[in-house]
């Protein structure tokens, strides 16, 4: 487990973390989400040792960890950018940690190879770095990290630098590797979609403060904050409140609770049907499906009653 | 025709300032055949010249590098109080005139200054001796090494080397098989530039060796004194090797070019 | 849903990302350990003693005993007849050696970023030579084809042409190697913009590329000029060291610590360290000026 601590952290004037306490289980893959700036990798490189907080303190694995150096911390890191030892080839890259830590000759050849086979890397054990793509080379500073089999596997946006497909990818592969080898896991994202479709748990954080935490589903049904809730999806306003806009019901006639709208323009969007529309002359927009905008033939100028799903609406509290 | 003209006009002012000159220094010297060259090379006042030489060039270089690439990491990678001044005061040695540097050797290190004296009587005699043309050779070459190493520094940044940390390699360890073989070639970039001034000081040189013959005299001072000496084949010989190291200075400084040196 | 999320989501992220820009320092930019730690002061104590012992100190006697015996005698020193023609024939012909400097070391640049001809590369080389090449080589090499007994029948030697031909050798490739990185980086779009806005060559070059390369071109003439006052190798031999017609200042400076007069030496040293430092100080001013306009 990583316990966080009452950690606060200023870069000369601006304060990067403010009294930020968390906890992350062992054995989970804990998602730290939020704007850039937010201080989530502020967070992360002081968990790992490369920052240290101005005050507070940090726990791994039951021990106190905030005066040790990165060096002691038994952390796995894999940074943005990758961090790739150009100078060495891809079996001695993974092999560094081992070789610091003076394990003998033949296990590393063998610990080595199992590694590349888990990142698929094992042809390329004799190129270098230089000779990868973007998505390989990310796969190597995870096997290089994972070698020295860490308490903690820390990510600093490591899809961040990669395009869409291959980010797309490495996601899913992620997702079963943290299934194989079950190491504790953080990895930082401003990616809302990513960390829902990868991670356990999520800690939304912004402006230097923990937002919110929980399971993804926990955090999109019940968001805490406003914050949160336009974080994680979608939003649209009804007279003042904050409502996901495929949570709209869009009705011919005036039911109980529903606002009479005149609709602008109707935007086809494949399966769904992106309708927007004003109430009380503020802007609004609902996505249906596209057979309930067939039965309600909507045209420009057109009035409809919407109203909010009211049995599955996030409450906002 | 204005691009002709000014190619013809800069091709000729670098024929008469640098291509004749040199071309004719390789004519004069193998004027009577190699056989003089070789033998005005290997008298013993010769040979003691190109051992002096390497005897002050090499400490200087070595010194030269570990203050480098100590200063270069302390100035890229830190942050700390009257940084701004060791920046400014590694640059300083390019606006002090030779034999300034020789003067101001002497005023500390000579025989009857604090130091020196102090030295003297400790039997480490500073000036017209070896240790002082070593002084005065690290001052002349002191930024070269920091100025070829600090942008590559800064360039690569400090990802490599957090990441050996946290794979549990010690600063030491991170140092030397991240850090060194990553500014590799622009270390041996500085290294070549710092050999090559070091090998061809002869002001700073001058002054603090009192160009005592076959004592302290490196090869850039037996070229002037064999010249004094109208003695002109020797002298002629020596600047001919000294030129050859220049230009295989030249060579390997293209080679090692720090953006064509990275892998 | 997340066709469109990027709509809703906007908002909130541009946000951040502002207070992002406005933050001072960035992670990572420290020591990637905090604080300064021992290693840190440890190395710091070390390069501080190592130029103290060999830069500051020295140069710091050479000030003190410069006027060691008082302003008068420093005075005295720097207005001797001798001490006095060798520093103003230095400021001089240092001068006259920056203007050449910068009107052919940028026509060098020039030719060799637009221009192309067989052979170009070892010119390239060519330029670099004069620093690679010891000063007192220089001096001899430049005697042997402008000296007595000239193949081309001109002899310099022992006149002040013979000493700026010289300081012309050494100082050749600072205002080449600064102009001609910034030529190269200089977007050519800017000049066809310009002609096709109907500029000729001529004003084109004068508007728009000039005033481009101006900061580059004076901090390579400052350099030029700074390594000129402080020049001795490869005026020796060249010079012949004649008081009142060819002695420079180092030569001066040589000569008096030659004959034990290390307090005239100092004087005429201190001279020298002002004018260097300052030539440097405006190159610094240059290149700052420089890089708010880059």
């Amino acid at each position: 487990m990583i316990r966080v601590s009452n950690v606060s952290k200023n870069f000369g004037s601006f304060a990067a973390l403010t009294d930020v306490s968390v906890e992350i289980p062992t054995g989970s893959l804990t998602a730290l989400l939020g704007p850039s700036g937010g201080g989530k990798s502020t967070l992360l490189r002081i968990i790992a040792g490369l920052e240290t907080p101005d005050s507070g303190s940090i726990e791994i694995a039951g021990a106190d960890s905030t005066k040790m150096s990165p060096q002691r911390r038994n952390v796995g890191f894999v940074f943005q950018h990758y961090a790739a030892f150009k100078h060495m080839s891809v079996a001695d890259n993974v092999a560094f940690g081992l070789k610091i830590r003076k394990r003998p000759k033949a296990e590393i050849k063998q610990r080595v190879s199992d590694l590349l086979e888990l990142v698929h890397l094992e042809q390329f054990a004799h190129r270098y770095p230089a000779q990868l793509s973007g998505g390989q080379r990310q796969r190597m500073a995870l096997a290089r990290a994972l070698a020295v089999e860490p308490s903690v596997l820390l990510l600093d946006e490591p899809f961040g630098a990669l395009d869409a497909q291959v980010r797309k990818e490495l996601r899913a592969w992620l997702r079963r590797l943290h299934d194989e080898v079950h190491v504790t896991t953080v990895f930082v994202t401003h990616d809302q979609e990513e960390a829902m479709e990868v991670a356990d748990s999520i800690v939304v954080m912004a402006e230097g403060q923990v937002k919110q935490v929980g399971t993804p589903d926990e955090l999109y049904e019940k968001p805490a904050s406003d914050f949160v809730m336009s974080f994680l999806g979608p939003v649209t306003t009804l007279r003042g409140r904050l409502v996901r806009p495929h949570d709209l019901v869009l009705t011919a006639e005036a039911t109980d609770g529903a606002v009479p709208a005149i609709v602008e323009r109707v935007v086809r969007l494949g399966f769904e049907v992106r309708v927007d529309a004003t109430v009380d002359g503020e802007p609004i927009w609902a996505q249906v499906t596209r057979y309930r905008a067939q039965l309600l033939n909507l045209k420009r100028g057109d009035t409809v009653y919407i109203r909010v799903l009211e049995h599955e609406v996030a409450t906002v509290g | 025709m204005a691009k002709v003209s000014l190619r013809v006009v800069a091709l000729t002012y670098l024929l008469f300032l640098l291509v004749l000159p040199v071309g004719v220094i390789c004519w004069r010297t193998f004027e009577n055949g190699v056989g003089p060259v070789w033998d005005s090379l290997t008298t013993p006042s010769a040979l003691h010249a190109f051992q002096v030489t390497f005897q002050v060039a090499i400490p200087s270089v070595i010194c030269n590098t570990i203050f480098g690439v100590g200063v270069a990491i302390l100035l890229v990678r830190h942050r700390f109080f009257g940084r701004r001044v060791l920046d400014a005061l590694v640059d300083l040695p390019i606006a002090v005139s030779p034999v300034v540097v020789g003067l101001a050797l002497i005023l500390v290190y000579g025989k009857f200054a604090p130091i020196g004296g102090w030295l003297s009587q400790h039997g480490i005699d500073v000036i017209f001796s070896i240790p002082g043309m070593v002084l005065a050779t690290i001052f002349v070459s002191l930024p070269l090494v920091v100025r070829a190493v600090a942008p590559v520094l800064e360039e690569i940044g400090i990802e490599q080397e957090q990441a050996a940390w946290t794979l549990g390699a010690t600063s030491w360890a991170t140092f030397r098989r991240i850090t060194i073989p990553a500014i590799r070639w622009a270390l041996a970039y500085g290294m070549v530039l710092s050999l090559a001034r070091s090998l061809g000081e002869y002001g700073a040189v001058a002054v603090v060796s009192g160009r005592l013959v076959d004592q302290t005299q490196t090869m850039t001072l037996f070229v002037e004194e064999r010249f004094q000496n109208f003695d002109q084949q020797s002298a002629y010989a020596a600047a001919f090797a000294l030129a050859v190291i220049a230009v295989v200075t030249l060579l390997l400084i293209n080679l090692l070019r720090p953006e064509e040196g990275t892998r | 849903m997340s066709t469109s999320g990027g709509v809703a989501v906007a908002a909130p992220r541009d946000e951040a990302g502002a207070a992002t820009a406005a933050a001072p320092a960035s992670p990572g930019s420290g020591s990637g350990r905090g604080r300064p730690s021992l290693g840190i002061g440890i190395g710091i104590g070390l390069a501080t003693i190592y130029l103290s012992l060999i830069v500051l100190i020295p140069l710091a006697t050479v000030i003190w005993r410069s006027r060691e015996d008082g302003w008068s005698s420093f005075w005295d020193s720097i207005t001797a007849p001798e001490a006095l023609s060798a520093l103003k024939l230095t400021i001089l012909i240092s001068i006259l050696v920056a203007a050449i400097n910068l009107v052919m070391g940028t026509l060098i640049a020039w030719v060799l970023v637009r221009d192309s001809f067989p052979g170009k590369s070892v010119v390239e080389m060519v330029v670099d030579l004069p620093f690679a090449l010891p000063t007192i080589v220089a001096g001899l090499v430049l005697l042997s084809l402008y000296g007595p007994g000239s193949p081309l029948h001109v002899n310099l030697a022992y006149t002040r042409t013979g000493v700026l031909v010289a300081l012309l050798f050494v100082t050749l490739p600072f205002v080449v190697r600064t102009v001609q990185p910034v030529l190269l980086e200089l977007d050519p779009q800017m000049e066809e913009a310009a002609s096709s806005l109907g500029a000729t060559k001529f004003t084109t070059f004068r508007r728009i590329i000039l005033p481009s390369l101006l900061p580059a071109m004076l901090s390579g003439t400052a350099l030029a000029f700074a390594r000129s006052i402080s020049e001795f190798g490869s005026t020796v031999l060249i010079s012949g060291n004649l008081p009142f017609q060819t002695q420079v200042a180092a030569v001066n400076i040589f000569g008096q610590i030659e004959s034990d007069n290390t307090t005239g030496a100092a004087a005429v040293s201190t001279v020298l360290l002002v004018v260097a430092l300052v030539a440097l100080i405006l190159l610094s001013v240059l290149q700052r000026w420089g890089s708010r306009r880059g």
